[in-house]
């Protein structure tokens, strides 16, 4: 039977070690965005907007370095998408005045699904975010400008993400802050109400929330993966400081077996310089 | 003695010495309007930072061969402004070095060469560049001056060692990352660093100039927050944090006496019995016995 932990009085201390700066953040990431989109030749820049709170908070950051007229918002739903999904992205899209286009994807995945009649919700889910990552990428070359991505530190640790699907991008601007950081900063930008206030979801399925398929809240993983992470704690020291043990360990499991999706392939290595081993350069080396 | 001095706090572009250059004597003409007798530029900042592989392309000698010194060396004669500025050294025999180069009508006075490498999280100095070997204060018409590149002034024995080799003035310069963000208005990586430079100025009675870089390379954000603090371990002038600037300032030398009569912690300094225990601390002399008779 599953169940939310979400009760364990877990020491304060780390809950306030989570609090961040928002204006800092805000003034660093804005930067940041500006910076990697202009480097690389471009001054626009494409979004998926899912009507979550990590995509919407990426376009208002967007927003803010690139001007509201280069960014393309894009909603791609699925017929089993729900409404509110697709109002909240359109709240998005008229509070920051960008451009944007609705490509359902429905037409696009129903004849793979008819091809394995069989297929299951999961793999159905995988299929839908990859083919939305189709989608972004073709309309990064029509509009010309970088796919901002909307991955966060919390679910790109656990992995909570589609390999290829949700996660690929041009540039990660919010992948280190933690699920309730990026919370944090979304109120200090006044994004919608509707969308702070919501349960998160990657609406693959009705009724699915990430915190139900997780069985754990953000709140009380966030504490627990700051520890692990930035503190560097072992497991028992972790959990030391307040948490069920298997919890922790369950976490910290989680997080190692999903590192497959946060690194390259493995090369194997036969020369004397081989790329992903000793040929050594920046991202940025490309211009 | 007056000393106006400006810090440089720009952002390199990685791997291109000529648009750097071009950068770097933008600055210098700024600089020059605004009266600066000595200019800092960041770590690197010929180059910029996370170099990997670039190492080898980037890499030159201090001298008028080298067309960036050339043109540097040349500035720093025509404006009379002292530079102290960032690059890749090479002994030529395949060994790399950050180094920092003192520039003063048109001669090269002093190269330093980072001295610790960072290599640990997110630095891999250690992979491309050998260890400097040397830590030496060295004269100047502003006094006896002494230069350290980041890591060298996160450890306290290269700033000490300059103290003692009778640097007034301690000239830093970084490359730092920012990191830590938490519920302060500066990164964790800020106040660790303007804590210690505070500390230098406080313990040493010395002035301790700093000058760090702004922009990314990749996804790596550099702080700037570049200071000046006196021989009180006050700082009198902070650059903005993660934005391009000149900031200048005219420093007076006569405090350095000021402070240090208040406060006479060089002159009370026991450098025999440091030497003494170090010796026994690091092996040799066995100590001396503290009670009983001998």
């Amino acid at each position: 039977m599953k169940h939310l932990i979400g009760t364990n009085e877990a020491s304060p201390d780390v809950a306030s070690k989570l609090l961040i700066n928002t204006d800092l953040a805000r003034k660093i990431l804005v930067s940041f965005i500006r910076d990697a989109v202009t480097k690389a030749g471009f001054s626009k820049a494409v979004i998926g907007l899912s009507g979550g709170i990590d995509s919407a908070l990426s376009a208002f950051l967007a927003v803010e370095a690139l001007g509201a007229e280069n960014v393309l918002g894009v909603r791609m739903p699925y017929r089993s998408s729900s409404e509110d999904s697709l109002t909240d992205a359109q709240r998005v899209i008229d509070q920051l005045g960008i451009p944007s286009l609705t490509i359902p994807i429905t037409a696009m995945v129903e004849p793979l699904f008819e091809q394995f009649p069989d297929m299951s919700g999961m793999r159905k889910g995988n299929v839908m975010a990859r083919q939305r990552m189709i989608v972004l990428y073709d309309q990064s070359s029509a509009w010309n400008g970088l796919v901002i991505g909307t991955s966060n530190k919390t679910e790109a640790l656990l992995g909570y993400t589609t390999l290829y699907g949700d996660s690929a991008a041009a540039l990660q601007p919010i992948e280190d802050l933690y699920k309730t950081q990026v919370r944090q900063l979304a109120r200090a930008l006044n994004l919608p109400q509707s969308i702070l206030d919501k349960p998160p979801s990657a609406d693959l399925w009705i009724g699915q929330t990430d915190e139900g398929e997780l069985g754990y809240t953000y709140e009380e993983v966030d504490k627990v993966l700051y520890l692990l992470v930035e503190g560097r704690y072992t497991v028992e020291e972790a959990a030391a400081q307040g948490f069920d043990y298997h919890f922790v360990a369950g976490v910290w499991r989680r997080v190692r077996m999903n590192h497959y999706k946060r690194t390259m392939p493995n090369v194997a290595k036969l020369s004397r310089r081989s790329i992903g081993h000793d040929f050594l350069y920046l991202r940025d080396w490309a211009g | 003695m007056n000393v106006t001095v400006g810090l440089a706090q720009l952002q390199p572009k990685i791997g291109d010495v000529t648009a750097n250059l071009k950068m770097h004597l933008e600055y210098i003409a700024q600089a020059k309007s605004h009266g600066v007798d000595l200019l800092l530029f960041p770590e690197l900042s010929l180059t910029g930072y996370n170099l990997q592989d670039l190492v080898y392309e980037v890499a030159t000698q201090p001298t008028a061969d080298d067309p960036a010194f050339r043109d540097l060396l040349q500035a720093s004669a025509d404006t009379h402004m002292d530079l102290m500025v960032g690059f890749v050294d090479t002994d030529l025999r395949a060994r790399y070095y950050i180094a920092a180069a003192y520039l003063s009508e048109g001669q090269v006075v002093h190269v330093h060469h980072k001295v610790y490498l960072p290599t640990y999280t997110l630095f891999d100095e250690g992979r491309y560049f050998a260890w400097g070997d040397s830590v030496q204060a060295f004269d100047s018409r502003f006094g006896r001056l002494g230069m350290l590149i980041c890591e060298d002034f996160w450890h306290a024995s290269p700033p000490y060692l300059l103290w003692l080799d009778r640097a007034d003035i301690l000239l830093f310069h970084s490359a730092s990352p920012g990191r830590g963000l938490d519920a302060s208005d500066r990164l964790s990586s800020a106040r660790w660093v303007q804590l210690v430079n505070q500390a230098y100025g406080s313990l040493f009675t010395n002035y301790v100039i700093h000058c760090n870089r702004v922009g990314f390379e990749d996804g790596l954000n550099f702080w700037g927050g570049s200071t000046i603090v006196d021989p009180d371990g006050e700082i009198t002038v902070s650059g903005p944090l993660h934005e391009p600037a000149l900031i200048v300032q005219t420093i007076d030398l006569n405090q350095l006496r000021r402070s240090r009569t208040r406060l006479p912690l060089l002159r009370d300094e026991r450098t025999g019995l440091l030497s003494r225990e170090l010796q026994r601390i690091l092996g040799g002399i066995p100590a001396w016995p503290t009670s009983g008779s001998r």
